[in-house]
């Protein structure tokens, strides 16, 4: 008896100890996690601002002052010590983030979450993601072992960090998902310019314009999708001389698309993502200093996408954005510039089909076999063994789509190519727009960049303004890469690049100002081949027309502009659509919403319903119109916004405004405003229901979501805050402006800046989302741009890093 | 009454110690020792090193909480779905402790039980 109770409380302990120390299911290991020695209970903490810390290989002090948004002022003496502070601090206010993001760009969330995630992590490595930082890091290898070094002392910093942590201290989402921090190297940074590049160059819609191709015709699809819009107001103005060039485009080829049925792509990046950055001349600006201004939009993530620095030594003193893993500051200024970036998308992947030998080691070239070369992806999994893809590689690159992968084609497959994957020197960019001085400095430093290509905007303390739109492009022959092409024909390669000199730029225009934000590059009179990369046509006209309109601007109205909520997409329909539609057969609750949308402004601001009319109505339309590309088991893409309400407007009896489904009528655009009309004022009238009422506030609800799916006890949400896509204060639900600049270029250069989110990455810091409320307020705050290594009044904790002995 | 009290000191004096060198399992380690040297009858073999670990690890949780507003414990009984009360989340905790410790020793009681009546 006695010894069965001693088995039994035996088998008791036993399984206490595992239930307790097990992640099950979604529930963390209870004991490890909820113990207040080393779980959660120990992450219940504030920053550490001041003290001593020791850090190997650092060789001399390094000061770093905490101001009262957590901001770090950083002063070394040199840069090498420079990088590894940043590397330090970046690890000690955001480790979790800075590790996730590269192992969610290196394809390795099965190891996190389990065979959940085995599909994208196929995707990421069949899109070449490990393959393309593996590039960049032996293109430093060989031409820059300087910015390897570099890059090497950031390393060296996040593991000094990560060396000196108790598990107690492990950030607390890894104690939710039960896992530890690995050493940080070169790759991952690497693999983190790789998730930009992905994020922001890693869209395009060549394999779905080719089933629109085939299913529609020639002339629909030129007609859909045409190479520039009837209005055109690029990034670089309009009457730019561009007769310095003299490289010709390619030559257009005998080349035939190849029309396959292709039923499913690779997953895109969001196609919010985008910008705003411009800048004025002293002779605009109210105070006679240049004044430039950056608000990328990106996901509204906590921890954030930026993390805050100033970065200084005796010889350079930067101050703005940084990206985690990422070396020096992103978007910001120093004591002589200011600079800031917006998505320059431009068609830079384009897709090849491949076909094999029998035994798949040899693909069909210039009327030859080619070695085929395979790269195995060894992808582990968190409680199964590993899954090993292989994959093989062209000259073209990866060949994402085959037999093992969307695909049944034995023999044949789809070939990437992609600027991602050609091993650039992009980290050199950032650490030289640091330190420069004048225009020639940032020209100079550009060289560097290959992709994402970026509008890199610019002004100087010297009074200059400028705008380069920086990235690596293939001199394309006219249409090339629109479409899948055959990969064993020569001329369908990328034949050269444009000469780096030549891609588009301009400087101190005679208008006075600079501004991008994702539209077309270039006008027609640009001498290469630009295809329609799905550009923006509505916050730049807004931005132009605004600064067009006004003869002196000041800081207030950068900030007005920032803020602004005009909807002008929707000015440019609904007039149109409350014209010529056939009101009356509306209902009386349809009658409410009509004149509802009657008096609507177009203002998204937050206590308006006309922003929730419109989103329902044209989204209703947008679907009625394109029904025709819902297609099963076909990839298509649909008609872009600015053609779309065009061709509603132009060519509204077009056969494909018929809505498929209804045989016996023959739908006009007219026919769809009514019926997109009602279905939206049944689908608004449910939303009251649910939520009390439509405003653009509730139906929007902007919210700030965890990187670990918007785990909601980590996210913000029902934020307080207007405007949308396609408007200038471009925050959607869960996308908008990810940090928001203001540069004045006195000397030193004044600065404001907010973003949504706050400096640290730990949930139970106050300052993990303090910044929110101010930002969707359309506040900033001032950026202390400290000048000496003296603390000032402003500065709440003074750390020091000293240099530890070897001992 | 006095060996209760004993143990009940004892235990937490242990897991303090033993919990700066061992994982979260320090508690039924110090449960399991006290109940093989200060062994208890009946349920206060359970409930005594239950309750001294209970009062150690919620008294701790909520000193540390308390500290920083309890930010962080409202959000994780947000996570674990326990309304956001930061204080169930303390009594949570404490209730978990005091189970793996409470269990330790019933099985250091069925050891003493093994050696004494032999």
């Amino acid at each position: 008896m006695k010894y069965l109770k001693l088995l039994l409380s035996f088998a008791l302990v036993i399984g206490i100890f595992f239930v307790l120390n097990t992640k099950l299911g979604d529930l963390p290991p209870l004991g490890k996690f909820l113990n207040p020695q080393s779980g959660i209970w120990q992450n219940e903490t504030n920053e550490s601002v001041t003290g001593e810390i020791r850090i190997p290989g650092l060789s001399d002090k390094v000061t770093v002052h905490y101001d009262e948004h957590m901001i770090p002022h950083v002063f070394a003496q040199n840069e090498h010590d420079l990088y590894k502070a940043q590397g330090y601090l970046t690890a000690k206010h955001r480790l979790w983030q800075l590790e996730f993001q590269t192992h969610a760009a290196a394809g390795r969330l099965s190891e996190i979450f389990g065979e959940g995630a085995l599909n994208y992590d196929r995707t990421e490595r069949r899109r070449g993601m490990g393959y393309g930082a593996d590039q960049a890091i032996a293109y430093m290898e060989q031409y820059d072992t300087e910015t390897l070094g570099y890059v090497q002392d950031y390393a060296d910093g996040v593991n000094a960090y990560i060396d000196q942590l108790d598990p107690a201290d492990y950030p607390v989402e890894y104690k939710l998902l039960d896992y530890q921090p690995e050493s940080w190297s070169p790759k991952k940074t690497a693999l983190l310019l790789m998730y930009m590049t992905k994020m922001l160059a890693g869209g395009d819609e060549d394999l779905e314009y080719t089933n629109v191709l085939r299913i529609l015709g020639k002339d629909n699809f030129n007609l859909l999708f045409p190479d520039f819009f009837d209005i055109t107001d690029p990034v670089i103005p309009k009457n730019t001389d561009w007769s310095f060039i003299d490289v010709p485009q390619t030559e257009l080829p005998e080349s035939q698309a190849v029309l396959d049925t292709i039923q499913e792509t690779i997953e895109k990046p969001n196609p919010a993502n985008g910008s705003n950055n411009w800048a004025i001349s002293g002779a605009k600006s109210s105070t006679g200093n240049p004044i430039l201004a950056n608000d990328p939009h990106l996901g509204l993530n906590l921890p954030a996408i930026w993390f805050v620095m100033q970065l200084s030594t005796p010889e350079h003193n930067a101050f703005g954005a940084t990206i985690p893993g990422a070396l020096a500051v992103i978007s910001g200024f120093n004591q002589h510039i200011a600079w800031g970036e917006t998505n320059a998308t431009r068609d830079v992947i384009d897709w090849y089909k491949v076909e094999f030998n029998e035994d798949r080691t040899k693909y069909k070239y210039d009327g030859d076999w080619k070695d085929v070369t395979v790269r195995v992806e060894d992808i582990k999994i968190k409680g199964r063994e590993n899954y090993k893809d292989s994959v093989l590689y062209t000259h073209h690159g990866p060949v994402v789509f085959d037999k093992n992968f969307k695909s049944d084609n034995e023999l044949e497959g789809y070939a990437m190519k992609w600027i991602g994957h050609q091993g650039g020197n992009n980290q050199k960019t950032f650490i030289e727009l640091n330190k420069a001085k004048n225009y020639n400095d940032y020209v100079s430093a550009l060289k560097y960049w290959n992709a994402p290509a970026q509008n890199f905007v610019f002004a100087s303390t010297e009074g200059d303004i400028a705008l380069w739109i920086q990235g690596k492009f293939a001199n394309k022959w006219e249409g090339q890469g629109k479409f899948l092409m055959d990969g064993s024909n020569p001329e369908n390669d990328w034949q050269s690049y444009i000469p780096q000199e030549f891609n588009a730029h301009t400087k101190n225009p005679e208008r006075g100002f600079v501004s991008s934000a994702n539209q077309h590059p270039v006008d027609e009179n640009y001498p290469f081949f630009v295809f329609n990369d799905g550009y923006e046509t509505y916050r730049n006209r807004v931005i132009n027309d605004f600064f067009n309109s006004k003869e002196k601007i000041s800081v207030q109205d950068f900030k007005d502009l920032h803020n602004n909520n005009h909807n002008l997409k929707a000015a440019e329909l609904v007039p149109y659509m409350l014209e010529n539609m056939d009101a009356s057969s509306l209902t009386e609750d349809e009658r409410i919403v009509y004149e509802e949308m009657k008096a609507w402004k177009f203002n998204n601001d937050i206590d308006e319903v006309g922003p929730s009319i419109w989103r329902q109505w044209y989204g209703r339309l947008y679907n009625m119109t394109w029904d025709e590309f819902d297609i099963e088991d076909t990839a298509m893409a649909a008609p872009y916004a600015y053609q779309t309400i065009y061709l509603l407007k132009n060519h509204g009896a077009h056969e494909l405004m018929d809505i498929v489904e209804t045989e016996d009528k023959k739908e006009t655009a007219k026919d769809l405003f009514l019926l997109a009309f009602k279905a939206a004022a049944k689908r608004l009238k449910e939303i009251k229901e649910e939520k009390g009422d439509y405003t653009w506030l509730k139906y929007k609800a902007t919210y700030a979501g965890h990187l670990l799916q918007a785990l909601p006890a980590f996210s913000r949400f029902d934020i307080p805050i207007g405007g949308d896509r396609n408007i200038v204060n471009a925050t959607s639900e869960d996308h908008g402006p990810s940090w928001r600049m203001i540069v004045e270029m006195t000397s030193p250069p004044t600065a404001i800046g907010i973003y949504p989110g706050g400096q640290s990455g730990n949930p139970g810091s106050q300052y993990y989302d303090n910044f929110i409320d101010d930002w969707a307020a359309g506040n900033y705050y001032n950026l202390n741009f400290m000048q000496t290594n003296e603390a000032t009044k402003a500065v709440i904790g003074t750390q020091t890093l000293t240099p530890a002995s070897n001992d | 009454m006095t060996k209760n009290i004993t143990n009940f000191t004892a235990t937490i004096i242990l897991a303090v110690i033993l919990s700066l060198f061992l994982p979260w399992w320090s508690v039924m380690t110090a449960a399991l020792a006290t109940s093989l040297f200060i062994p208890l009858k009946k349920t206060a073999v359970f409930f005594v090193p239950f309750l001294a670990i209970l009062v150690f690890w919620a008294g701790h949780s909520f000193v540390l909480s308390s500290a920083n507003d309890f930010i962080l414990a409202k959000q994780i009984s947000q996570l674990l779905k326990i309304g956001g009360n930061p204080y169930l989340l303390i009594l949570i905790t404490g209730v978990i402790g005091g189970l793996a410790a409470g269990i330790a020793a019933i099985f250091g009681k069925q050891l003493t039980l093994l050696n004494s009546k032999k």
